[in-house]
């Protein structure tokens, strides 16, 4: 298991290390962190910050790829989840209560769990494709959230609100501290757990799990759930960011860069075993990546342009080196990755 | 399109495949060493050889899979070379495979056409084309609905259909690879008819299998590879059973005689059966069926193809829901529609499919031993380190699996060696009842025995087996009782001690159900009870 | 040697036909199913909206979603393939905007169509190749052609471009009218896209290697089809297609827009579904995906009739797209038990 992922994360960190490279050769105040009013400043940090959002996404959508599923909904569920908050606290007399702020939190949760175990519901109970079956979330829930606030854009006030996005902790981004604490959490729920393995297994083989009585649909549910839950906290760190609701812009895109960021860190789109530390380089790198892009000068507009090519440069690193692995092995002729020995042909 | 057929003399014939010094090498591994054959036309040649003997390497080598590294091939008389799957099909090289590589999704005259369409001013013409199918098909014998979906055919016509297919393109070699695994024995007939027609008309038909009755049934000569290299060619007429499989294993078949007479042993029925099934089935699948089994005791399962053994063995495991019947299981009822909860009760189940169901193949030998526990203690209980370490090795021990490496992939492992890992699976897991379906299908000589040796062992020390295998010498090797199913439904159960393979065949083909009674072992009070409890 | 003829359980003659029928026509079923939803929901709203007029109503639905109809010809390749293209959105966007600059500046509108088909087949070939010789799998190919194409049409102009060139506008303006039906030019290239689509994919090689793909690829490489070749090609058909519908929302919005097209890939693969093609690739048809967007654009309507927000649009396409993909694999599991 270690070998795997030593291997696996050696691409990844080398791409995001090379990019940090880039970034402090071309501006050596990238790597420069300065303390002011016992709070870390620097581009680093804002990387740490900017990149909670999508670790938890990423987090969870690590989990429904592996059960050879995928969630295209999370933008939606961030969008609905930032809705429900800024609503309960808009609603309330006093905004800047503790309490109330809790509440709002709660029940954003509370609904983004719903999404998520009627996510769960299509794909583990009814059979539907997972692509469609979140898709239909992913069309509906924009409009549901539009729905909850009523066309606008929610704006609120409110200090302890603001402070899950803005504020800091021993110096670093609390933002960042969610982050950090989710990819515990899911780590040692995965890792520490027989979970982890099992889920691996019904991802890699969903009939045999089943017949060696291994709960699938519960895994499958909760992999859902779990994505869903990650993207409503995702949605009030988005929320908390901007302190406004808004449903069209909340989480857009997140899904691919969730996807992109859980494939960049080795784990397959086919499903089976899966990576989280990947996942956490990938994010980390795909949010170093728009850092870059930002740098640069590039309108936000264009950004989208430099994504696709680093995505590029990295899926054909990972493509081209399977393909010399196995091009070193001594096959003549072409195409070697169709000439691949495996024992079930030689038996 | 008319054939002629081809009065074949031995003298006169031409070799229309010649391979010679053929050897490839793949990373840590000399597949085949120097290896030299030759097919000729109007011939069917079986290439024997047990797992790892490089049968499957030198096939792929003559349709263009594998590329070689040393040696030569030579297509009547012209040597070739194959980079592709594409060269050896114009070259005249076709191959049935077993997973019968057609398209489901589309028509059985498509199938049979597909690149070969017939066109009129550039566009398809589909009603010639399904015509010229029909008309291909009809050469085999098989007149089917051209227009139906391919998927709507058994394997055994979808099989005939690819030979069709084949048939199209002008081929001069054959390669049957595994054609009869999924087939009943009439379809067997079917096959072998067609194999001998295309012989007949010349053309040279490769034919791979496990089954040592077809080949003899079938073949003309046979070449027998091991470790790579070649033992030697031989006409069928030449070679005894005994003789040939010394040849591919090189050593003797006597182990199997002590696991036959474990069998002998006497099998105490006067106690609470481990399983107990009353009017078990499934619409559709299996007639409700009455089965029990005895603690030490192995009950086999005899019957063709789609006669409702697996059918059966899935109901009791739970993979499968019933709609009629209920398991008792060690005097108490069980539920059934789950394995989970199956193998909460003790009854644990072998998937004859093991590829589809039983491997997980991105998962390590450990991993896949301790799945099914794993599973049963629940997600968030983890089996330790310690206790993972020790049940893998006492299992990769007791059933010699090689290699001996717990970390290693399952999807890495041979056939053989994938089914000991499953077997272990199970075996972890304290069962009482276990069901092997075909365990010992597709896997080499040696495994094999390896595998009835445990299993016998096991029931000798009080587990409860049922065995589903189509290699009737299995079945009556191992069990005491084998109750025979028939269009699914159980016409009836008999003694191993009573009968011989010919009876048994007879039994299965013609038997009738003596009456309900028979079938049901604890209903009947007419049947002379004293009679029915000899039956041991 | 004996005959082998299949013999089937089923005595009666017409059980007979019914398992012959279905076994023959068993990848029409859902497109019968969205046809029935269609015919339903037409009637509904006719029953519903007194001023709802067919002829009408049917015609503009073809002329405001054209766009649409072009893009799901070329998704439904794509998908036949068992792939998906996320691109086409985008590309659609980028195609548009070029080409409203491109008339801009005095391109002549014969040299800025061909050249948008062309760009769009480019991109559509960069995704193929991704997706045929580096492994790459489709999703995340044709995500990079998607973020490619939005950020380009960005370089292009950061604002909306609009069109004087008569020529392009032409396409929209005229208008051929028959008994209260019209239809414009852009509507007679759709449709032309959707009758030569079907005529390929029936009646060529290369149609029948899209279908042979999508069953099985393995088995379409070891029968010798030219699978490569035609997996290249049903991205490169993507592209044009989602060249060609730039061309037509340009014309039909009269000004390329950068931000065009967002979400369109999802309109797009909820249009083909519910047409009746298959996600896993192998069952679809054309026709069925035109079904797709006409019920998508009789859903426009109906929520625009009843005066309720657009943003109830999305949700209901999603609603209906969950309720078709739920009703298609019934019927499609139930046809396939009864054999």
């Amino acid at each position: 298991m270690k070998k795997f992922l030593t291997h696996r994360l050696v691409w990844p960190i080398a791409a995001l290390l090379a990019l940090i490279a880039i970034n402090t050769i071309s501006r050596p105040s990238f790597l420069s962190i300065t303390m002011q009013n016992g709070q870390f400043y620097g581009s680093l940090i804002d990387i740490l910050r900017n990149s909670a959002p999508l670790m938890l996404v990423a987090l969870g959508m690590t989990l429904v790829i592996a059960t050879r599923g995928i969630d295209l909904s999370v933008g939606a569920i961030m969008a609905v989840s930032g809705a429900v908050a800024l609503t309960v606290i808009e609603a309330s007399p006093d905004p800047g209560n503790l309490g109330v702020v809790f509440t709002a939190i709660a029940a954003a949760v509370g609904v983004a769990l719903i999404l998520g175990v009627w996510n769960g519901f299509l794909v583990s109970v009814l059979g539907i494709q997972p692509i469609i079956a979140t898709l239909v979330l992913m069309l509906a829930g924009r409009g549901v959230a539009l729905l909850i606030t009523g066309g606008f854009i929610t704006t609120i006030n409110s200090d302890p609100y603001k402070f899950i996005a803005g504020g800091y902790v021993l110096g670093l981004p609390f933002a960042f501290f969610v982050a950090i604490f989710a990819v515990i959490v899911v780590g040692v729920l995965e890792r520490r757990t027989a979970l982890g393995m099992l889920t691996e297994a019904v991802g890699i083989n969903p009939e045999a799990s089943r017949l060696a009585g291994v709960r699938s649909r519960g895994i499958i549910w909760g992999a859902y759930i779990a994505s869903g839950v990650l993207a409503g906290i995702a949605g009030i760190l988005y929320s908390s960011n901007i302190m406004a609701a808004d449903a069209n812009a909340a989480g857009l895109y997140i899904e691919l860069d969730a996807i992109l960021a859980v494939v960049l860190g080795g784990t397959s789109l086919a499903g089976g075993k899966f990576s989280l530390a990947g996942t956490v380089v990938g994010v980390f790198t795909i949010q170093t990546l728009k850092s870059t892009i930002t740098f640069l000068g590039v309108p936000p507009a264009v950004s989208p342009v430099f994504m696709a090519a680093a995505v590029l440069i990295v899926v054909l690193l990972q493509s081209r080196r399977f393909r010399a692995f196995f091009h070193t092995a001594g096959r003549s002729a072409l195409r070697p990755l169709t000439r691949r020995p495996d024992a079930k042909v030689l038996s | 399109m008319t054939f002629e057929r081809v009065a074949v003399k031995t003298s006169e014939r031409a070799a229309v495949v010649a391979m010679r010094g053929i050897s490839i090498q793949f990373p840590g591994v000399k597949a085949l060493d120097g290896v030299d054959f030759t097919l000729y036309a109007g011939e069917v040649h079986s290439l024997m050889g047990e797992n790892g003997a490089g049968k499957s390497t030198l096939i792929k080598a003559l349709t263009g899979v594998y590329g070689i590294d040393e040696g030569v091939i030579s297509v009547e008389g012209t040597e070739r070379q194959f980079r592709a799957t594409a060269d050896a099909q114009a070259a005249g090289i076709a191959t049935v495979y077993q997973e019968v590589n057609l398209c489901q999704n589309l028509t059985v005259g498509e199938n049979v056409m597909l690149g070969n369409e017939i066109r009129r001013a550039g566009m398809i013409d589909w009603r010639a084309t399904h015509a010229a199918a029909a008309t291909y098909l009809a050469e085999l014998g098989v007149h089917i609905d051209t227009q139906s979906i391919l998927a709507s055919h058994s394997i055994a016509v979808q099989q005939l259909v690819a030979i069709s297919r084949a048939m199209v393109v002008d081929t001069k070699v054959l390669v049957l690879d595994e054609p009869t695994s999924s087939l009943d024995r009439g379809e067997v007939e079917q096959l072998f008819g067609v194999v001998r027609d295309l012989r007949d008309r010349g053309v040279a038909i490769l034919f791979v299998s496990h089954f040592l009755d077809q080949i003899y049934e079938i073949s003309d000569r046979l070449t027998v590879l091991r470790n790579g290299t070649l033992v030697g060619e031989y006409p069928v007429a030449e070679l005894g059973r005994e003789q040939l499989v010394a040849k591919m294993i090189g050593r003797e078949l006597g182990e199997l005689d002590a696991i036959s007479a474990s069998a002998e042993r006497p099998i105490d029925r006067t106690g609470t059966p481990v399983l107990r099934t009353l009017s078990l089935g499934r619409k559709n699948a299996l007639e409700p069926v009455d089965l029990d089994v005895y603690p030490g005791e192995v009950v086999g399962l005899a019957g063709l193809l789609g006669s409702g053994r697996t059918e059966l063995a899935r109901l009791i495991a739970g993979a499968d829901r019933p709609d009629d019947g209920t398991v008792q299981v060690s005097g108490s009822g069980a539920r059934t529609g789950s394995p989970r909860h199956a193998l909460d009760r003790g009854i644990a189940f072998s998937s004859e499919d093991r590829r589809a169901e039983g491997i997980v193949g991105d998962l390590t030998v450990a991993e896949n031993i301790v799945l099914g526990i794993q599973a049963r203690r629940g997600a968030l209980r983890k089996i330790s380190a310690a206790e993972k370490q020790a049940v893998v090795e006492e299992y990769i021990t007791a059933l010699g699996v090689r290699p001996a490496d717990p970390n290693a992939l399952i999807r890495n492992l041979s056939g053989g060696n994938q089914q000991k890992v499953l077997l272990a699976r199970w075996l972890a897991t304290a069962p009482e009842l276990l069901i092997l379906d075909e365990p010992t299908r597709g896997i080499d000589v040696g495994a094999k025995a390896d595998i009835q040796r445990k299993v016998a062992e096991l029931a000798e020390k009080g587990l409860a087996v049922i065995f589903i295998s189509s290699e009737l010498e299995e079945v009556l090797r191992l069990a005491q009782r084998v109750a025979v199913l028939r269009d699914r439904r159980k016409i009836g159960e008999l003694a191993t001690r009573d009968v011989d393979l010919d009876a048994l065949v007879a039994y299965i083909a013609e038997g009738q159900p003596e009456s309900a009674a028979a079938a049901s072992p604890h209903t009947a009070p007419e049947t002379p009870s004293s009679d029915r409890e000899k039956i041991a | 040697m004996a005959t082998l003829t299949e013999e089937r359980r089923s005595t009666s003659s017409s059980a007979v036909s019914y398992r012959r029928f279905l076994s023959r026509h068993i990848s029409w079923v859902p497109v019968f199913a969205a046809v029935i939803i269609l015919v339903v929901m037409i009637a509904g709203a006719m029953w519903y909206f007194p001023n709802f007029q067919l002829n009408r109503i049917m015609s503009s639905i073809l002329l405001d979603n054209a766009y649409l109809l072009v893009l799901a010809v070329g998704m439904t390749f794509v998908i036949l393939t068992g792939g998906i293209d996320l691109s086409v959105g985008a590309v659609m966007a980028f195609t548009g905007i070029l080409c409203a600059k491109m008339l801009g500046d005095g391109v002549p509108v014969a040299v800025a169509i061909p050249a948008m088909v062309l760009i769009g087949a480019a991109i559509g070939l960069l995704i193929g190749v991704l997706v045929q010789f580096f492994d790459v799998q489709p999703f995340i190919a044709s995500l990079v052609g998607m973020f490619l194409a939005r950020g380009l049409a960005f370089v292009v102009s950061l604002e909306s471009i609009k069109v004087d060139n008569e020529g392009l506008l032409w396409l929209q303006s005229t208008r051929f009218s028959f008994a209260g039906w019209y239809i414009t030019p852009t509507g007679i290239i759709a449709l032309l896209t959707v009758a030569l689509a079907a005529f390929v994919l029936r009646y060529t090689r290369f149609g029948r290697t899209v279908y042979a793909v999508g069953g099985n690829e393995q088995s379409a490489r070891l029968m010798g089809l030219p699978v490569v070749r035609a997996k290249l090609s049903v991205y490169v058909i993507s592209g044009v297609c989602a060249g060609l519908a730039g061309i037509v929302l340009t014309a039909y919005s009269g000004a390329g827009y950068p931000l065009n097209g967002v979400g369109t890939e999802l309109d797009t693969i909820a249009a083909v579904v519910i047409g009746g093609t298959l996600l896993t690739g192998g069952s679809g048809f054309v026709l069925g995906s035109m079904i797709g967007v006409f019920v998508y654009g009789l859903i426009r309507t109906i929520i625009s009739f009843s005066g309720a927000e657009q943003s109830w649009t999305r949700i209901t396409v999603g609603a209906l797209l969950l309720l078709f993909v739920v009703v298609q694999r019934v019927i499609v599991s139930r046809s396939a038990l009864s054999r």
